[in-house]
């Protein structure tokens, strides 16, 4: 018997606008608006179209036709908020999966944050205001939690355990498992009963990169075949997690390469095969043992070849942007501003470092891809310059052109 | 057997006066060190050092060097009317000349640089039946900045690219002007970027740089090299340093080189205030010029049109970090730079004031800027240009 895990995960950051030098002392507005080239609410709207609700008809279609269907999501807080400022159909549709019952809403930090690696409290914190936002609006209490980008390592999975999680997603990466297989549940170190799924990395990105890929030997993926695939793991093992970008569907790969055909007949495929069967993220911590231990000292994430931090943190001016950011938490919390905090917090959203990352840049990959910046450098140029304003906003400081002193 | 190339040029340094004689003779050592046969035609001689070279001079009379320069006399000031017909008659006497020198060194081609050697170079092919490759580095409508175009010097750079079996030119950008203004078919134009000897480019010691007490005062330099003419942008630099100075005092603006317009910008200078943060340091060569780029905390190169534009890449590989205007061919080939539209003093004001404030972020363009830079190598563009070579005269048998 073979269990079949999907989760979608759904976040758009807050993107910022162009903030120049001259707007600081000036303009509080950081994210960008139809004043901008990048407009937030345009961008919101697109993926919406694109994505969102044709793949959540689709979802809710297949849950209605198959009783065993199941899926799960995460959805950071900044795109819940958008969500409902922007498309509040689209939200509504999210709510009308949730109400199934067969889709599970996972836990992350509100802020899509990279606060686990600078402040354990401020970690706390975003988790927290996340999971009462999940019960506000799903009605339901997340019990499953996955960092940032499936950031982890055996710290976090204690921190995690303590806050009463009972499970934790995170990449199937090769050099963790050596010769071990993804298709397993795991515990991490001390913690026999906090159990971690692990993405099926080739399986997934099978269907996320190279659905259209016409230079990829399987090209084209048809749902059967695909089927085909995730059934050979049958007496091999526990579980095929297949964990990936809901954007995925429609935005990445576009309407007209197929996806959405492939999705409405997967899991009819899937379920030929009488010994596969959907779970949750929570009914497979439940029904399935762990294993076996996962020593994981180091981080890992599912970003780039690396499956490192490297996408978002290393080079000089992700970490001086993210030490100066994180350096001001006591004196912004201190503050008690909602609006102060708030700004300081969506600051913090990866994406802003992703935008930063340096590497692979003159090669033109996916960094480039997922980049509404002409280049990493006027990422960082608006990142900081925002970030001079944000501290002109704290008690006790002026508006002084001495600043800019060098 | 090696490819025979025969190339005319107008100037080859170090007497030149721009990038014209930089491009000419960097492009021919590295074909000569991939094995191509390069003779190289200069109008008259001058005490070139070029050994790896066989120079053969065309003995003008009335070439009286440096009084002659493609672009303007050395001196900055505009060329007058009667020397423009000087010039044009010069370009003749050349074509004159070139037929001759053609038949007696044999080749398997003729490559023409610029519009000054272009009759020459069709003279030259018509006098042997040699194919003919006509290379453009700068167009009338880079110099001009668009207005008052020469008509003369249009119709011979035009004649130049409809002679010629294939046209190279030096950026996107240039072919593009080529297709929009002289009707020239994309599928005849190669380009083949500029490029740079990486290895030519050593740290020096700071300390002997003329420069280093402005730097122990504690200013920063941003620096400008080019000549002082519309096309070329200086306008801007000065108009940005205003922007900046309001808010980094510490901060001197120097401009590198010599044109038609240094008494507009002095005075703008003067007029703006600014007389003692925005300096004038004349054209300078050799070393000088090395200690400038070495001395500069950023570079800015803000052309209105520039067909490419070596200097972004010498201060790049120099390890100082660059803002380049996007009308410019070297943005095609760095992605570690700042671009910016020549005429957006406030975006280039941000952005020269975020690399002297975040020392982050001028770090990360110095050390991803100084490797990339490797790759724009002449070497690579011999290379491209030897692919041309190749496809021309197997067209031809």
């Amino acid at each position: 018997m073979s269990a079949i895990c999907f989760y979608f995960q759904v976040h758009q950051p807050y993107r910022l606008r162009k903030y120049r030098i001259f707007d600081i002392g000036h303009t509080h507005e950081y994210f960008s608006d139809a004043s901008d080239k990048l407009d937030n609410r345009q961008i919101l709207q697109k993926v919406a179209r694109k994505s969102y609700l044709p793949t959540n008809k689709i979802l809710l279609g297949l849950l209605q036709k198959h009783p065993g269907f199941k899926i799960s999501f995460s959805l950071s807080g900044v795109v819940l908020e958008q969500l409902a400022d922007f498309s509040p159909e689209t939200l509504a549709s999210f709510m009308n999966l949730a109400a199934t019952g067969r889709a599970e809403i996972l836990s992350e930090t509100y802020y899509h944050s990279l606060s686990y690696l600078y402040s354990k409290t401020e970690f706390q914190s975003q988790v927290n205001l996340h999971s009462r936002k999940i019960k506000s609006i799903f009605g339901q209490t997340p019990k499953i939690f996955r960092n940032t980008e499936l950031i982890y390592n055996n710290d976090l999975a204690s921190d995690i355990a303590r806050m009463g999680y009972k499970g934790i997603l995170c990449e199937g990466a090769d050099h963790i498992l050596g010769w071990r297989s993804p298709n397993f549940l795991y515990h991490p170190p001390g913690n026999p009963k906090t159990k971690l799924l692990l993405k099926n990395y080739r399986l997934s990105d099978d269907i996320a990169f190279r659905f259209s890929s016409k230079e990829w030997a399987d090209y084209p993926l048809t749902a059967p075949k695909f089927a085909s695939w995730v059934s050979a793991v049958n007496g091999s093992g526990d579980i095929v997690n297949l964990f990936m970008d809901y954007e995925t569907f429609g935005e990445h790969q576009w309407e007209d390469t197929g996806i959405f055909e492939f999705l409405r007949h997967l899991p009819g495929e899937l379920l030929k095969h009488p010994d596969n069967y959907f779970v949750t993220p929570s009914e497979a911590v439940k029904k399935l043992p762990a294993v076996g231990e996962l020593d994981i000292p180091h981080y890992i994430s599912w970003a780039d070849v690396e499956r490192d931090l490297s996408a978002w943190l290393g080079n000089p001016m992700q970490d001086d942007a993210a030490s100066k950011l994180y350096q001001l938490e006591s004196v912004i919390l201190k503050t008690k501003d909602p609006r102060l905090i708030d700004d300081w917090r969506k600051l913090q959203t990866s994406d802003h470092f992703y935008y930063m990352c340096t590497k692979w840049f003159s090669d033109g990959d996916v960094h480039k891809y997922f980049n509404p910046y002409e280049s990493p450098y006027e990422a960082f140029i608006s990142f900081m310059n925002i970030l001079q304003d944000l501290k002109l906003r704290l008690p006790a400081q002026k508006v002084n052109s001495k600043i800019f002193e060098n | 057997m090696p490819i025979r190339v025969l190339m005319f040029g107008w100037e080859l340094p170090p007497c030149n006066s721009g990038g014209l004689g930089v491009a000419c003779y960097g492009l021919s050592q590295a074909l000569v060190q991939s094995d191509v046969d390069v003779t190289f035609v200069l109008p008259k001689k001058v005490p070139v050092r070029a050994d790896f070279l066989r120079l053969v001079f065309a003995d003008l009379s009335g070439f009286d060097w440096p009084n002659f320069s493609p672009y303007l006399n050395i001196n900055g000031t505009p060329l007058s009317d009667s020397q423009v017909s000087d010039l044009i008659s010069l370009v003749h006497q050349y074509s004159l000349k070139a037929a001759a020198i053609a038949k007696k060194h044999h080749c398997d081609l003729i490559h023409a640089h610029d519009w000054l050697c272009f009759p020459a170079g069709i003279a030259a092919s018509q006098a042997t039946g040699v194919p003919l490759v006509s290379h453009v580095h700068a167009t009338e409508y880079d110099r001009s900045g668009g207005a008052s175009i020469d008509p003369m010097v249009y119709a011979l750079e035009k004649q130049g690219m409809d002679q010629a079996d294939a046209v190279i030119a030096v950026s996107n950008f240039t072919k593009n002007l080529l297709a929009k203004y002289y009707l020239t078919p994309p599928e005849k134009v190669n380009v083949v970027h500029n490029g740079i000897n990486p290895d030519d480019f050593t740290p020096e010691d700071l300390e002997s740089n003329p420069l280093s007490a402005l730097k122990r005062a504690g200013f920063k330099i941003v620096l400008y090299v080019g000549r002082l003419s519309l096309q070329k942008g200086p306008d801007y630099f000065i108009k940005a340093a205003r922007r900046v100075l309001d808010f980094a005092p510490q901060t001197v603006f120097i401009l590198v080189g010599s044109g038609d317009m240094e008494g507009q910008l002095i005075n703008m200078t003067a007029g703006l205030g600014l007389s003692d943060k925005v300096l004038f340091a004349g054209f300078l060569r050799g070393q000088l010029h090395k200690q400038a780029f070495q001395a500069a905390d950023l570079f800015v190169m803000p052309s209105v049109s520039e067909p490419f534009g070596i200097t972004a890449l010498e201060a790049v590989a120099h390890g100082t970090p660059a803002i380049i205007s996007k009308q410019s061919g070297v943005s095609e080939t760095l992605s570690h730079v700042l671009k910016v539209d020549f005429w957006d003093v406030d975006e280039m004001a941000n952005q020269i004031l975020s690399v002297l404030k975040y020392n982050s972020l001028h770090t990360s363009l110095k050390t991803n800027g100084h490797q990339e830079v490797k790759k724009v190598s002449w070497a690579a563009a011999a290379a491209k240009t030897i692919e041309i070579y190749k496809k021309i005269l197997s067209a031809k048998k």
